[in-house]
C-alpha cells in the first residue's frame, strides 16, 4: 500500500486529501502544515473576521465525508514546516512541532504563498501583512484598540478589502498604491479606476501612483513617508503588496522551480509528485501560457485534479499524467468591498477590448466582457452574479466574440 | 437513500458556482437570487450536487440525508 504526504494544510491540501479518499485511496495519508491550525477558510479573514463579526469556528471548511475532518483518517503534522525534499530518495525533512523525516510514495505540494513585505522598516510594531488567521487576529487586536489612522499599502484585493473593512469599522483610512491605477493587471484599467472611485466615495483617502519611501516610529509605527514627500500619520500599517510562492524548501529537491513549482498539464511536477494551489504553475491549454493562480476556486479544483493525477501516476508507475485529463479551468474569483461584489471569470488583463453588456459603471452594477482577438476571454461583473455564470459558459466553450455579443443582444 | 438539498440563504451570495455544477438543481435568475429547482433530486444527480457543495465559496450549500 503506497503512502501519500500532502505538504500544505490549507484549501488546496485539504481538497486533495478529500479527493484521494473519495477516489478510494485508503493508504496512510500525512498532512504537514506550518500553521498550528487545522484547515480553515481564508477569504473571510480580510472581511468578516477582521470586522469582528466572525470567530474562528465559522472558518471550518466543509468536508463532505460523514464524520467530517476526522473521517479522512489523516496523520496531521501541524505547526510543522517541511524543510526540504529529496525527490530521488522520496523523503521530506521536517522542522517545528514534528521533526525527522517522512518517506512517501506520492507527494502533493500545496505550500501556498507568503505575503511580500516592504523592505527597510526594521521591526516596528504596528506593521502587518494579512494572510493567516494569526495575522488577522493581530491586526484585529490593533483595530480593537481604536487606532487613529490606518494606512493600507497596496490597493490589490487584500489591501482593498482591508481598507473597506477598516472604513466599515469607522476608522480613518489612507490607501496607498504605487501604480497609477489599482488592480489594472487583474481587472483592466477601467474597472481598476472605478474601484478607486468607490473607495473615495466611502471616505478613503486614496493615493495612487506613489510608493512608500519609509516607515518611521520609535518602537511602534508613527509615520509613513511617501515617495512624493507626503508624510502620513499612522498607528497601523497593513501591507498588501502581493505574495511569493513558498518554494524555498524545494531548492535542490529536483523539482523545476520558476515563480512556483512547474507542473505538466495534469499538475504532475515529477514522477509521484503533484502540485496545486497558489504554489503551482502549469501550462494552460486554454490560454496558451503557464499560469499560477492565487484564487480560492483554483485551490479547490486544482487540489482535486492533482489528487486524481497522483493516483493515476502511482498506479501507472510514473506515466499517469498521460492517463488523466489536462487541468484546464476558467479561473474565477470574487472580491467583496463595501456592498459591492466584484467577480471575474477568465482573463481581463491583456484584452483587446472591454464591452459593458449589462448595467453601467454609473450604477456600479454591471457586467462587462473582454475580447482577445476574435474570442471572448473574460467576464467581469459588479453585483451582477448571474451574468458571470452566463458568459463563463461561453468562455469555457472557447466561444467567438460575436457569439458573446449575440448573447448580450438577446439579454 | 433519499437526500435533500439545503441552502443557507443568509450565507448565499449568488456566486452561481452551484448552478454551473448542477444546473438541474440550482438557478441564479435574472434578479440575481438563487432558486432551488429541485430540493430532492434523483440519486444520479448526487455527484453534481456534491460538487456544488465543494465549489460554493460561502459554504452555503449542504446535503441532508433523509
Amino acid at each position: 500500500m503506497p503512502s501519500i504526504v500532502v505538504v500544505g494544510a490549507s484549501l488546496a491540501g485539504l481538497r486533495a486529501v478529500e479527493e484521494l479518499r473519495r477516489q478510494g485511496f485508503d493508504g496512510p495519508l500525512t498532512v504537514v502544515g506550518d500553521e498550528p491550525h487545522r484547515p480553515y477558510d481564508r477569504p473571510p479573514l480580510s472581511k468578516q473576521v477582521l470586522a469582528g463579526d466572525w470567530e474562528r469556528e465559522r472558518l471550518d471548511l466543509t468536508v463532505m465525508a460523514d464524520g467530517g475532518l476526522d473521517a479522512l483518517d489523516v496523520d496531521w503534522r501541524l505547526g510543522t514546516r517541511a524543510a526540504s525534499l529529496d525527490v530521488a530518495e522520496r523523503t521530506i525533512t521536517l522542522a517545528g512541532a514534528s521533526t525527522g523525516r517522512l518517506s512517501f510514495d506520492g507527494l502533493v505540494v500545496a505550500t501556498g504563498a507568503t505575503p511580500r513585505v516592504l523592505p527597510g522598516h526594521g521591526d516596528l510594531a504596528g506593521i502587518h501583512t494579512l494572510r493567516t488567521l494569526d495575522d488577522c487576529l493581530s491586526v484585529r487586536s490593533v483595530l480593537d484598540a481604536s487606532p487613529r489612522r490606518v494606512v493600507v499599502v497596496g490597493a490589490g484585493f487584500i489591501g482593498a478589502e482591508v481598507a473597506a473593512t477598516c472604513r466599515g469599522r469607522g476608522f480613518d483610512v489612507t490607501l496607498v498604491e504605487a501604480l497609477p491605477v489599482p488592480l489594472e493587471r487583474a481587472v483592466g484599467a477601467e474597472v481598476g479606476a472605478l474601484t478607486a472611485d468607490i473607495h473615495r466615495d466611502h471616505g478613503v483617502d486614496v493615493r495612487l501612483g506613489v510608493g512608500v519611501e519609509r516607515i518611521d516610529g520609535a518602537d511602534r509605527v508613527e509615520q509613513v513617508q511617501l515617495a512624493d514627500g507626503t508624510v502620513l500619520e499612522a498607528d497601523l500599517v497593513v501591507v498588501g503588496v502581493g505574495v511569493a510562492p513558498n518554494t524555498g524548501w524545494l531548492s535542490g529537491s529536483g523539482l523545476a522551480l520558476d515563480n512556483g513549482v512547474l507542473c505538466d498539464v495534469a499538475c504532475l511536477a515529477a514522477p509521484g509528485v503533484v502540485a496545486a494551489g497558489d504554489v503551482a504553475r502549469w501550462p494552460s491549454p486554454r490560454f496558451g501560457a503557464a499560469l499560477r493562480v492565487e484564487h480560492w476556486d483554483n485551490a479547490v479544483t486544482m487540489g482535486e485534479h492533482a489528487a486524481r493525477t497522483l493516483l493515476a501516476d502511482l498506479a501507472a508507475d510514473g506515466r499517469g499524467s498521460l492517463a488523466v485529463d489536462p487541468y484546464d479551468p476558467v479561473p474565477w474569483f470574487w472580491s467583496d468591498q463595501y456592498d459591492r461584489k466584484i467577480q471575474l471569470a477568465g482573463w481581463a488583463s491583456g484584452a483587446d477590448e472591454m464591452r459593458v453588456v449589462d448595467g453601467s459603471f454609473d450604477e456600479r452594477r454591471f457586467a462587462a466582457i473582454y475580447r482577445k482577438d476574435d474570442r471572448v476571454v473574460g467576464v467581469l461583473a459588479m453585483n451582477r452574479p448571474r451574468q458571470v455564470a452566463i458568459y463563463r459558459k461561453l468562455i469555457e466553450a472557447n466561444a467567438a466574440w460575436d457569439e458573446a455579443l449575440a448573447q448580450a443582444a438577446a439579454g | 437513500m433519499g437526500y435533500r438539498v439545503v441552502v443557507d440563504f443568509d450565507l448565499c451570495e449568488s456566486n452561481a458556482r452551484c448552478m454551473e455544477a448542477a444546473p438541474e438543481v440550482f438557478e441564479v435568475r435574472d434578479d440575481d437570487f438563487l432558486y432551488i429547482l429541485d430540493e430532492t433530486p434523483p440519486d444520479e444527480l448526487r455527484a453534481k450536487v456534491e460538487e456544488a457543495v465543494r465549489l460554493c465559496p460561502k459554504a452555503a450549500v449542504s446535503i441532508a440525508d433523509d
